[in-house]
């Protein structure tokens, strides 16, 4: 055996864990990025002691003016939250039916037309850069002031996040299965039912699941563009000073939500 | 009758799978591909059904060239030849019956398959195929829920169920313990006898090949080096064949 030292691994007896360029690599890395966090915080002027001054004002306003909520209101609320559901359930139960055959022109493995599969890509990554906020700005722009523009905007938004991870799905599926169905004479299409559906059926459940999660969140949001749901009236209240509405909408908006997320990610972790 | 007429298949990336093959295969022969890996009996069994398709030549089955077939001609072809996979190839989450029922897809339409909507004499003939393998016990079993032998089995179901002139079966045994994989000969060898379909076995193990074959077909490096019956066949053909010395991998053993 050779004495022979490798300088750059072992340094003092300690044997170094990381090869000494890739330590130069992280060091400048953690540099840029804590620079990064200074000039965010010093142009948004976002100071840690504003935080700690405000911290009573904070308080104060979430005693005297969210407390008590407003017990009368509930029945308003209740409305209109059964109108955001409806809105993120129906966008969603469109677009996990649209976004299936989608898929299928998104994958590799399934639509081996290359300029056709990279235009598929192509439109689907532009859908994807649209915020939902954005859209349903556009649509109602279009369509007018309304729960229908709502359902258009996420039905556009949600078409985008399934398409992508369903067209994942379906390239990452075992191909044996298609070879020997294709090998028995069926055609592309009988290919796909029998050899890739089953293969992708808990993922597709479950992201169909997951995308309604986003959307109940995000119908939240989207009244306040007037595309519908409890967003109207939050926004309406909110520039009332009716707080005790306010707090009334945002403790039943946290409930719903969080029963909606609890169920469905129950769910998904049966399914897979 | 399948014949090659002077078969060549060159890969996109340049490798020679075929090297100008010819060979007739008579009705009814129960005939065993062997050589090394990689000495182009997958090629050779595949580019049958055309699942990798060879680049000259003639490929000549019941008296029309293949290679000439556009997409739905290719479909006829491939609805007659069933084939058997070495890791079966089942689709893991559907049922033992649904899988063998996959068999019957060339001649059901597309919207019928599309919700399930099999004949009725296909689903007997399903369940007849798994009665004659001898696992329609397991018919609403999930495939991934059988042994390997088990599933091997039902692949050969979902070839029957095809009522094939040809079965084809690439590496049917090698990924099964010795008396499993002699199950899946006899099953194979008897289907052959019974309903005197034409089949083509790759196998890389010597005394099975000698156990089974009717015929045997030598291949090396692409090229067709020995072809006959496997009266003529010794020891000495197959190190002809293999190019080496016989070695202990080379024998699955007795069951």
């Amino acid at each position: 055996m050779s004495k022979q030292k490798n300088k750059t691994s072992v340094d003092n007896g300690n044997i170094a864990v990381f090869h000494s360029k890739t330590k130069v690599t992280i060091t400048y890395i953690l540099i840029i990025v804590i620079g990064l966090y200074i000039a965010s915080a010093f142009y948004t002027e976002a100071y840690p002691n504003l935080i700690i001054a405000g911290m009573p004002v904070v308080i104060d306003f979430v005693i005297y003016d969210f407390f008590p909520p407003n017990l009368k209101y509930i029945s308003t609320v209740m409305k209109a939250l059964i109108e955001t559901w409806n809105m993120a359930l129906l966008s969603t139960t469109l677009s996990v039916i649209f976004a299936l055959p989608i898929s299928f022109l998104a994958a590799a493995n399934i639509n081996k037309n290359k300029v056709f599969y990279q235009i598929v890509r192509f439109i689907l990554n532009i859908i994807r850069t649209i915020p939902e906020l954005i859209l349903a700005v556009l649509l109602v722009a279009f369509m007018g002031i309304g729960v229908i523009s709502g359902i258009g905007a996420l039905f556009i938004f949600s078409l985008g996040i399934l398409a992508k991870l369903i067209s994942e799905t379906i390239e990452a599926i075992d191909p044996n299965p298609l070879e020997a169905i294709r090998a028995t004479g069926a055609n592309t299409i009988q290919v796909i039912r029998y050899a890739v559906i089953p293969q992708i059926l808990p993922q597709y459940t479950s992201y169909a699941l997951y995308v309604l999660e986003i959307n109940v969140r995000a119908s939240v949001i989207l009244g306040f563009v007037g595309a519908g749901g409890i967003g109207i009236i939050l926004k309406q209240q909110t520039s009332l000073f009716n707080y005790g509405n306010v707090s009334t909408i945002i403790l039943m908006t946290f409930i719903a939500v969080t029963i909606i997320d609890f169920v469905s990610s129950r769910v998904r972790e049966r399914l897979l | 009758m399948i014949e090659f007429k002077n078969v060549s298949l060159t890969y996109p990336n340049g490798h020679q799978g075929l090297k100008n093959v010819n060979l007739k295969i008579n009705d009814g022969e129960f005939i065993v591909v062997v050589g090394l890996s990689g000495a182009g009996k997958s090629t050779l069994i595949r580019s049958i059904n055309q699942l990798v398709k060879p680049t000259e030549g003639e490929l000549i089955i019941n008296g029309k060239d293949t290679l000439k077939c556009n997409e739905r001609q290719l479909k006829e072809v491939r609805r007659n030849i069933g084939m058997i996979f070495q890791s079966y190839n089942l689709v893991k989450r559907m049922s033992v019956l649904r899988n063998v029922l996959t068999g019957s897809l060339g001649r059901t339409g597309t919207f019928k398959s599309l919700f399930g909507l099999f004949s009725n004499e296909d689903k007997e003939l399903a369940m007849g195929s798994l009665a004659r393998v001898g696992i329609d016990d397991k018919a609403y079993r999930r495939a991934d829920q059988l042994s390997g032998g088990q599933q091997q089995r039902v692949s050969i179901a979902r070839a029957l169920t095809q009522k094939p002139n040809v079965i084809l079966a690439d590496e049917p045994v090698a990924s099964l313990d010795p008396p499993t994989s002699h199950t899946v000969m006899k099953d194979l060898k008897k289907i052959n006898k019974e309903d005197g379909i034409t089949t083509i076995i790759n196998l890389h193990f010597i005394d099975m090949a000698m156990e089974y074959a009717d015929r045997i077909i030598g291949m090396r490096e692409g090229e067709v080096v020995f072809d006959g019956p496997v009266s003529e066949v010794s020891e000495k053909t197959f190190e002809e064949i293999y190019g080496r010395p016989i070695k202990e991998d080379d024998i699955i053993g007795a069951e």
